[in-house]
Order: structure tokens, then C-alpha cells, then sequence
């Protein structure tokens, strides 16, 4: 296949992109299923569990938090997966099958601007996710907003940023939406054991554990920042950034674009 | 002077040598049309004009420009509508030609083009809900909505009912008239014959001819078709006796008699000669078919 696009970018000026952006928006917003399960499904099922007394207990083995604040970040990447390693790669793996993109790449603006627009609408709700999540937690359950607010925001940018990447990188080098759906359920599968959202990292062995620290989105890093037990450690932002990073540049280098 | 011209393109897919020196010239405000059966390589020669495909070889200059090194300021200025492609099935057709609009430096006025493609009433309606004419229809308007100086239009009116055709038909018409240069890919020779000024029939990568539409019927209007079926029984002689048969055809009791010049006249008479009544009598008359059946010895459609 003849790479077609070389510069996909093209001039991209800030109110088109605007433009794109909320048509973007508005097309996330007819997803129910997007919207249910990334934005409102981590919420809910924290205040589920938080429903638990059991659960609402100091305990030891989180570290003298409960489980409801241990637990909290994993909720958040639950949420963060689905838009960032589903509703992207299935989405843009659809619009390069059907054609979106072909017919993009006749304007002035390029198939490119209509990933950016994706990512800047991913990244957004995933912060209308978090804020959501923070807010009922605390509202519901007593636990209480990031301690260490600038560092978390810096861990859920860093995460969150580099998850994108990760699942732009899948979009951009599966051939179908079939596969992009496979892929895209292995990698969010894989994400959430290693994110601690089946089963509480504690019960992981060691190396298992340690490795989520490092993989997108880092769930230790929102944990430490959240909590303000610690400060994230800048090993593990650095590492995310780096994977996000290098997701990123391959994403870009090898994206089909038809 | 010619503004779009295609010289010696060649572009192959692996093997499949899909174009293979074509070379043509539009001229500004003129409707060129590329017709020929599937396959032949039209999507392949007008995606390499819209700067979607490089060619393997060959030069292809539109309004000054490379199509490939210069894209940006092409698309400003060329609108296409491709044979296949779609929008996202949520976006609704206004929020499409809106967000097209915002594109191009000087965008036509998009209500005006939903109430000639009338679309009007589907404003709200989200892509997957139109129907195919009208997604076609919509993917015109999209074609036409930066205001282009030229556009390319593959597979026009294809999926469209008779009475949508024709109103498109009128549109592609307006359109032109205000400057608009087009090139049209099409399969179907009553579209070419009745748009295009100038007409290029390829076939197997190559323009098999090029002319007006005219031109090229003109070309395959030496022979002529006269059916019948005769009251009596006619010999052959008697018709191949006349100057302007060339062949008697039989098939059980129906009669083809193929020639040149006035063809129906010398049949005619013969048959009063011989008191015979001709039942079912038709002429046929050369078509852009048959100008292809002439060029390339082939049928434009199987
Ligand atoms: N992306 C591609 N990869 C491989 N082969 C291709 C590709 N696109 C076209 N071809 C081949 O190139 C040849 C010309 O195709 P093209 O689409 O240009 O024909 P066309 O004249 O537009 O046909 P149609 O009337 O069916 O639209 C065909 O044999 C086709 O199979
Ligand atoms: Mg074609």
C-alpha cells in the first residue's frame, strides 16, 4: 500500500478546528454506549462498592485507606479504557473503513485534523469522567479530592495522554474494524488486570504490580497523587511518557490511511 | 489555455497495471468526460488529478498546480466527489456542509445547494438515515461546497432514480455555466451524451478515443440496424441487391438488415416492391455504445 498522505496535517487553523472538535463532541454525545460506560459506569460503580461497609473500613492491607479510596484511580481507568482503547481505535478503525477519511483527504484539511479532533474530545471527557468520579466519591463516600491536586493532574495527563496514544497506535495499524475490536478488547483487558480493576493490585505478585506502575495510564501514579501519600514517583511519569510518546510517533509514521 | 493536463500517466497496483498512458487536456469551463467499463481505470486516472495517488509516471498539472506537491492550495480549488466514501453515520447533513464549509476560504452558499440537490427537507437527518440517492446527492453538495474551479465527479448519478438523475443533471448544467470546470466519470452513455462536451472513452488504461460526444457517434454511424419481421418471405438477394445493405441477419422469422446511408428507405422500398408488410419494424440508431463496440471492439457494458 502506497502511503497517500504525507503531511496529513496540512494548515489546520484554530477555528476549524474548533469546528471539528464539536462536531466530534456532538457525535460522542449520540454514543450512548461511550458516554454510559466512560463517563458514568466508573462513578457508579464506585458508589456500588461504596455501598459495602465492609468496603468503607480502614484496612491494613490498602495501606490504612479504605477500599473505596484505594480503589478509586481504578475506577477512573475502567472509565479511561473505554474511551481511550475502544471508542477510539473501533471509531477510527470504522471512519478509515467506511470511507471518512478518504473523503476528508479531499479538503483543504486533511484525514489528520479529524484524529486530532478525536483525541482533543477523548482526552476531554476523560476529564469530565475524572471530575465526575472525584466529585460523587466525595459527595457519596467521603473520599476526599486529590490531595496533591497538581500532581495528579499531571499523572492523569501523563496516563491518560500516553493510553490515547496507545490506542491511536492500534487504530493506526489494524486493517480492519473487525480486528480493531479485537485488539482493541485484548488491550483493554490487559490494561484493566494490570490496573487493579478486577481484582485489588495487593493480591497481585510483585512484578505484576510494579508493571502497572509503568504502563499507561499508570494507575500507582493518580493512586500516590490521589491519596497524597507520596508523590508520583517521576520514573514512572517519565516511562509513560516515553511508551505515549513512541505509541504516538509510530501511530503517525504507520497510520493507513485507507 | 487547457486547464487541467494529464501527459503519459502511468500507475500500476502490483501487478495489475491499472493506468497506462493516458494523456488528455480540459479546458476551462468545459464538462470532460471519462466513460468506460468497470475496470478500465477511471477512479484510478481522476484520484491521481485529485492528488489522492501518485502516479508512476506521467506529468498532471490542474489549474497550474501538482496536484501532489501543491495539495493544499489544490484543494482550495478542486472539489471531488469520490466513487466511494461515506461520513460518520451520527453527523447530520447540515452539521456536514457547515463543517465543510468552514474549510475553504470562500465557500459557496450550502442552502442553496441543498434546495438544488433538494436535501432541503434532510437537514436534520443523520447521514445513515438518507437513502442512497441522497447520500449521493449529499456527497455532491460536498463535491460543491468550497466553491470550486473545478470539480471531478466519479460515478455522478450512479444509485439515482430517473427523476433525481435528470434534476442532477440540471444542477452539473448550472453549474458549469457559472465557470466550473468538470470532469465527469461515468457509465452511462445517455449522462455523457447529454453532459459532456468532450468525452474520452477508455478502456484497459488507455483512451481508446476522444471527442465530442457527436464526434464519436459520428464515427460508428456508418453502420445502422433495421429490424423486422416480414409478412412473406423475403430473399436475401433482394435486399443485398441495394447499395446501402451490407448484411441480412436472420434469426427464426425476425430480419436484421445492417448498412450504411439511408439504410430504412432502401429496405423500405423493397419490401413495397415485393408487397411485403414489415411487422415490428425498428431502426436503431448508433449510440455511444456502439461508437465504443466500434473503437475498442468491445461492450461498454457486459
Ligand atoms: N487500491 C488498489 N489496489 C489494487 N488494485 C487496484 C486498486 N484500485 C484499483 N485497482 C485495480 O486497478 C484497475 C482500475 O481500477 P479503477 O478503479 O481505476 O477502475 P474504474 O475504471 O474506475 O472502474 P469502475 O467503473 O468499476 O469504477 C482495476 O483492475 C482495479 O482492480
Ligand atoms: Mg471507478
Amino acid at each position: 500500500m502506497t502511503p497517500t498522505t504525507r503531511n496529513p496535517l496540512r494548515s489546520l487553523p484554530v477555528s476549524v478546528l474548533a469546528k471539528l472538535v464539536s462536531v466530534e463532541a456532538k457525535l460522542l454525545l449520540r454514543e450512548p454506549g461511550a458516554l454510559a460506560f466512560g463517563i458514568l459506569f466508573p462513578s457508579a460503580l464506585l458508589l456500588g462498592l461504596g455501598a459495602v461497609p465492609l468496603l468503607r473500613e480502614p484496612s491494613p492491607e490498602f495501606g490504612g485507606l479504605r477500599f473505596v479510596d484505594y480503589w478509586a484511580p481504578s475506577a477512573l481507568i475502567l472509565g479511561l479504557g473505554i474511551m481511550g482503547l475502544q471508542h477510539i481505535p473501533t471509531t477510527v478503525a470504522a471512519y478509515r473503513e467506511k470511507g471518512v477519511l478518504r473523503r476528508m483527504s479531499t479538503t483543504p484539511v486533511g484525514p489528520g485534523a479529524v484524529l486530532v479532533a478525536q483525541l482533543i474530545v477523548a482526552f476531554a471527557s476523560g476529564v469530565v469522567t475524572a471530575a465526575v468520579l472525584i466529585a460523587s466519591a466525595w459527595a457519596v463516600l467521603d473520599v476526599s479530592p486529590p490531595e496533591q491536586p497538581w500532581w495528579f493532574a499531571l499523572s492523569f495527563a501523563v496516563g491518560y495522554g500516553s493510553l490515547l496514544a496507545v490506542g491511536m497506535l492500534i487504530a493506526a495499524v489494524v486493517p480492519s474494524v473487525r480486528l480493531a475490536t479485537g485488539a482493541a478488547t485484548l488491550a483493554y483487558m490487559v490494561t484493566m488486570v494490570i490496573g487493579g480493576v478486577f481484582l485489588p493490585r495487593f493480591f497481585f505478585p510483585d512484578a505484576l504490580a510494579r508493571l502497572g506502575d509503568y504502563t499507561p495510564p499508570g494507575v500507582q501514579a493518580m493512586l500516590d497523587s490521589w491519596s497524597g501519600e507520596a508523590v508520583p514517583d517521576p520514573l514512572q511519569l517519565g516511562t509513560m511518557a516515553l511508551i505515549g510518546g513512541v505509541a504516538a510517533a509510530v501511530a503517525a509514521r504507520f497510520f493507513r490511511w485507507e | 489555455m487547457p486547464i487541467i493536463e494529464v501527459t503519459e500517466l502511468h500507475k500500476r497496483y502490483g501487478d495489475t497495471v491499472a493506468v497506462e498512458d493516458v494523456s488528455f487536456t480540459v479546458e476551462e469551463g468545459e464538462i470532460f468526460g471519462i466513460l468506460g467499463p468497470n475496470g478500465a481505470g477511471k477512479t484510478t486516472t481522476v484520484e491521481c488529478i485529485e492528488g489522492l495517488r501518485s502516479p508512476d509516471a506521467g506529468a498532471i498539472s490542474v489549474l497550474g498546480l501538482d496536484p501532489r506537491r501543491d495539495r493544499a492550495e489544490l484543494r482550495q480549488r478542486l472539489g471531488a466527489q469520490l466513487q466511494e466514501s461515506s461520513l460518520p453515520d451520527k453527523l447530520t447533513v447540515a452539521e456536514a456542509l457547515d463543517l465543510h464549509a468552514s474549510f475553504y476560504r470562500r465557500p459557496a452558499d450550502w442552502n442553496a445547494l441543498l434546495d438544488s440537490l433538494h436535501l432541503a427537507d434532510k437537514r436534520r437527518a443523520r447521514y445513515r438515515d438518507l437513502s442512497g440517492g441522497q447520500k449521493q446527492r449529499l456527497s455532491i453538495a460536498l463535491a460543491l461546497v468550497g466553491g470550486p474551479a473545478v470539480a471531478v465527479l466519479d460515478e455522478l448519478t450512479t444509485g439515482l432514480d430517473p427523476q433525481a438523475r435528470r434534476d442532477t443533471w440540471d444542477l452539473i448544467a448550472q453549474i458549469r455555466d457559472s465557470g466550473v470546470t468538470i470532469i465527469l466519470v461515468t457509465h452511462f452513455m445517455d449522462e455523457a451524451q447529454r453532459l459532456c462536451d468532450r468525452l474520452a472513452l477508455v478502456d484497459a488504461g488507455r483512451i481508446a478515443a476522444l471527442d465530442t460526444p457527436a464526434g464519436l457517434i459520428a464515427r460508428a454511424q456508418q453502420r445502422q440496424y433495421v429490424h423486422f419481421r416480414a409478412s412473406a418471405p423475403v430473399e436475401d438477394a433482394a435486399l443485398t441487391a441495394q447499395p446501402e445493405v451490407d448484411e441480412v441477419r436472420r434469426s427464426g422469422a425476425q430480419i436484421t438488415v445492417i448498412g450504411t446511408g439511408n439504410l430504412l428507405y432502401a429496405v423500405a422500398s423493397v419490401l413495397a416492391r415485393e408487397r411485403i408488410v414489415a411487422e415490428e419494424l425498428r431502426v436503431e440508431q448508433a449510440t455511444l455504445d456502439d461508437a465504443f463496440l466500434a473503437l475498442t471492439g468491445r461492450r461498454l457494458q457486459q
